[in-house]
């Protein structure tokens, strides 16, 4: 299992943040004939060398099927793939490697949890809260749990700024309340939640607390046993790694009680048709093949992530996020929506009376890719009366002269609309 | 390197043309049609674009009056405020061919020949071809029309571009 070679650099130490950009070959394209500048990380990140390098090699060398065969190549496969399943642990701090289950992503993750934690669990009467900033894939599977149990879905508010209002979120937390679910950091508004207090508060009510940490887990150090998170979910994707590909977090004795989500082979020990015996944690959540691949990929993009260290990312972006705030406010009629004290590298924003579609547009001409539209949080829009909003949102390969592009991008689409 | 920020800009304000950024400012009919007899609402759920359109409809077939509600972009608000421009006076057959017209031309597609189609000017709607060269934009210029075309066919039919 001699992984491929490493990014040149190994050798030298930490890496410099601003070395990383190279790292990652998509971004040295042109869009539109201009340079790209790369905005929409909070949709997707783009993938480093490393980890395209990983999976190649990979599929070159050791593809075979996991758990399986008793050759070779499964053995090397396996070995990937359970590899992978260490860095993690290691990555957000898990107490045991069972606790690690890997998924299609953050919306599978909560899925697995609304059915197999909470459907059992729930009854009419009963709740299920969640705060008003969340994306669709932190509402959809609860309010579709609540219509199969007669739960109800509260939502708890938030202020102008963008920012969970704790106090009444804490309110919300009765003695019907069986679930809270709430995001980390905000996709629409970069807001970054106090969730370690919001826990503290829900378990001194015995209520668990399930994280959406999509939008954290590319740009915060994750320690999901110093924050006390009862479930935590994230997606490959956000973090430079492949799409398809997500975790679920979940304190062992919560997994241990759980009833499986899906059937098939992987997740038994013994089948016979008068009964089935599961397999163990957490196998038992791991139902037929696995996107291998893309497990190899996600272990890679984290060897990636602790080889730049998150703490050199999250000091580089707080700092390019300042940039990127104090340069749009140079534009003429814009509003920035999101505005917490406490924020990842996301900035929502609109200018006059400009549609965001068509900011998009222009920009993208510009070869400025930044994303339009309701972000999948249409609540959050209809908090704000506006039907959306353009979003940039920075990741570690991200410098000034992208948010100089930016803004001079978004003086041209005033230009054009004056 | 200017030459071609000229271009680009011309690109640009081929797509946004003067006659769009002014519908899409001071959209025309537009507001609720308290007595339509035909309406459709379109949805853009990619972008957010949500337009209502009305129609009233006479017995012999004359759109005789048209609105709009809603939101979108520049070019799918634009695009309503002109199709209401357009259709009012014409028949709900003569609209069902302009819109076959309209969706051929904005899509870049050869007319679709029952021999009507092609002899017909689509006179200021040829402002929104600038969308031809912005794939993403070419559902926000037509989602007026698919509307239209729900309307007159299936009464109060939502129709989305997705």
């Amino acid at each position: 299992m001699s992984q491929s070679a490493k990014a040149p650099s190994a050798e030298s130490g930490p890496r410099s943040i601003e070395a990383c950009r190279a790292d990652f070959p998509l971004l040295a394209q042109s869009i539109n004939g201009e340079p790209l500048v790369y905005l929409d990380s909070a949709a997707s990140s783009q993938v480093p060398n490393a980890v395209i390098d990983a999976i190649a090699d990979y599929e070159r060398n050791d593809h075979a099927n996991v758990h399986r065969g008793v050759h070779t190549l499964s053995h090397r496969a396996t070995d990937r793939y359970e590899g992978a399943r260490d860095s993690v642990q290691r990555f957000i701090g898990a107490a045991s490697r069972c606790e690690i289950v890997f998924t299609r992503g953050t919306t599978d993750a909560i899925n697995l949890v609304a059915q197999s934690y909470c459907r059992p669990k729930l009854a009419p009467g009963d709740k299920v809260l969640i705060t008003h900033l969340e994306h669709h894939s932190n509402i959809v599977p609860w309010q579709i749990v609540c219509d199969q149990t007669g739960a109800e879905l509260v939502v708890a508010p938030i202020d102008q700024s963008g920012q969970v209002d704790k106090a009444q979120l804490i309110d919300c937390m009765d003695d019907r309340v069986r679930i809270v679910a709430i995001a980390h950091v905000s996709n629409a508004l970069g807001s970054i939640l106090p969730i370690e207090e919001i826990i503290e508060a829900a378990h001194s009510r015995d209520i668990p607390v399930l994280v959406d940490g999509a939008q954290a887990i590319p740009h915060l150090t994750i320690d999901v046993q110093a924050l006390g998170a009862d479930f935590y979910t994230f997606s490959g994707h956000k973090m430079f790694g492949p799409t398809g590909i997500g975790i679920l977090y979940a304190k062992e004795a919560l997994l241990e009680a759980m009833p499986p989500y899906q059937g098939g082979g992987d997740m038994i020990l013994e089948v016979r048709f008068d009964g089935t015996t599961y397999n163990e944690l957490p196998y038992k959540f791991e139902a037929g093949t696995p996107n291998i691949s893309g497990v190899v990929g996600l272990g890679a993009a984290i060897g990636y992530l602790e080889e730049v260290g998150m703490d050199a990312i999250t000091a580089h972006e707080i700092r390019l996020l300042a940039y990127l705030t104090s340069s749009l406010g140079s534009i003429e009629d814009i509003r920035l929506i999101g505005t917490a004290s406490n924020k990842a590298s996301v900035q929502s924003f609109l200018i006059g009376d400009i549609h965001p579609h068509d900011i998009g547009t222009i920009l993208d001409h510009q070869g400025v890719a930044i994303r339009t539209g309701h972000h999948c949080a249409m609540p959050v829009m209809d908090f704000y009366g506006i039907p959306g909003t353009a979003r940039a949102s920075l990741a570690l390969y991200n410098n000034e002269d992208d948010i100089d592009r930016l803004v001079a991008a978004l003086t041209k689409t005033v230009e054009i609309f004056s | 390197m200017s030459n071609a920020a000229d271009s680009k800009t011309a690109e640009l304000r081929e797509l946004y043309r003067e006659l769009i950024l002014d519908h899409a400012r001071s959209p025309r009919h537009f507001g609720k049609l308290p007595d339509a007899t035909h309406s459709a609402e379109g949805i853009n759920p990619l972008c957010g674009d949500k337009l209502k359109m009305y129609f009233r409809i006479q017995d012999d077939g004359q759109i005789d009056d048209a609105r709009f509600e809603g939101s979108g972009c520049a070019i799918s608000v634009a695009s309503a405020s002109l199709l209401t421009d357009t259709v009012i006076g014409m028949t709900s057959d003569e609209a069902l061919h302009f819109f076959s017209a309209v969706i051929a031309r904005l899509t870049g597609r050869t007319e679709q020949v029952n021999g009507t189609e092609k002899s017909i000017d689509l006179g200021k709607i040829r402002v929104l071809e600038g969308v031809k060269e912005f794939p993403s934009r070419v559902k926000c210029a037509s989602l007026a029309w698919h509307a239209l075309n729900s309307a007159i066919l299936n009464h109060d039919q939502a129709v989305s571009t997705e």
